[in-house]
């Protein structure tokens, strides 16, 4: 099964590089999509068929949403020059070079607070599975539901999946706004 | 689209449709839940709109009325969520009703109710979405 795993790990990184480099933003989206069903194959190695029938649908309508942004959009991928030519005279974009500062300074508080974080963990390769040998010995009678994945998102962490809900409710909402906005203005 | 697209997708839909509310009905029994039930619901309506275009439904009000599906559907996940707080014993997400027995399809307490709802705001969350890209792209 390893070997396996190790093939589908490597399409979907080859997958990755070619829709970073893609030139047309439609192929990029397509490589895009071989990553997201290679992941798909991966989670069924793994025996996770709740989580593959979620990623399945879930990468389906992302591709479709994003085809759909990409027909009302251009195509072409627009790279902002690092100078700017100003009658004759060329000058230093200073909004790139301020992206960069701020990429810089992002990533150096996240590997500190990464570094604190991660000092309390136990160490590689040793896991405590308290919380999950609970839900596998007491879970069917504590819920009554026969799939454990359900019983614990549903019950044990059902805080979590109100979170979800949640996100994606405030997702649509920003999304809603901003496309008023824009059709407003026109 | 080609006649034949239109036609398939007349077919399939209804039991993609279907499918979806299997996989939601079922979340506690067999794989799957509200969050992939929903989507395939979703995706059954975004297969109509795609193959048969905008202009055959006439879709104007239809993104208004998925927007207040999905406001329901959170709302009353909230409500069941916090109903165990009122009664008897105040627990957040306390299982209200009787577990029944373990393998049937009414059994689990407010599990399928949580999935139900969780499935109805997903669904018309994704279709908002799309109907938004859709819509306001013709009314420009």
């Amino acid at each position: 099964m390893e070997t396996k795993l190790i093939i589908i790990l490597i399409l979907m990184i080859a997958g990755a590089i070619h829709s970073l480099h893609a030139r047309d933003l439609l192929s990029a989206i397509v490589s895009y999509g071989v990553v997201g069903y290679s992941l798909v194959v991966g989670f069924l190695l793994l025996k996770a068929p709740d989580l593959a029938i979620v990623q399945i649908v879930v990468e389906t309508i992302a591709l479709i949403i994003m085809v759909s942004v990409l027909i009302i959009s251009t195509r072409e991928d627009l790279a902002e020059k690092s100078t700017v030519k100003i009658k004759g005279q060329s000058y230093v974009n200073i909004r790139n070079l301020s992206f960069v500062f701020f990429a810089l300074v992002t990533g150096v508080m996240l590997l500190y607070f990464f570094n604190i974080v991660t000092t309390g963990l136990p160490e590689l390769g040793i896991h405590e599975t308290r919380m999950a040998t609970e839900y596998i010995a007491n879970g069917v009678e504590g819920t009554g539901s026969i799939n454990l994945v359900t019983a614990v998102v549903f019950d044990y962490r059902g805080y979590d999946t109100l979170g979800e809900a949640t996100i994606l409710f405030t997702a649509v909402m920003g999304i809603l706004a901003i496309l008023r906005l824009k059709t407003h203005k026109i | 689209m080609t006649i034949i697209v239109k036609n398939v997708t007349a077919l399939l839909a209804g039991l993609v449709f279907l499918y979806g509310c299997y996989i939601v009905l079922h979340g506690h029994l067999t794989p799957g839940g509200g969050f992939a039930g929903g989507t395939i619901i979703a995706g059954s309506f975004i297969l109509l709109v795609i193959a048969n275009g905008i202009q055959y439904f006439r879709l104007k009000k239809e993104k208004e009325e998925s927007s207040m599906f999905e406001g329901a559907g959170i709302l009353c996940f909230l409500l069941l969520a916090t109903g165990g707080l009122l009664l008897s014993v105040p627990v957040f997400f306390r299982n209200l009703l009787p577990g029944g027995t373990p393998g049937e399809l009414f059994s689990a307490g407010v599990i399928p109710l949580y999935n139900i709802f969780v499935g109805i705001e997903v669904a018309a969350a994704l279709l908002s979405i799309f109907l938004a890209f859709v819509i306001y792209k013709t009314e420009e």
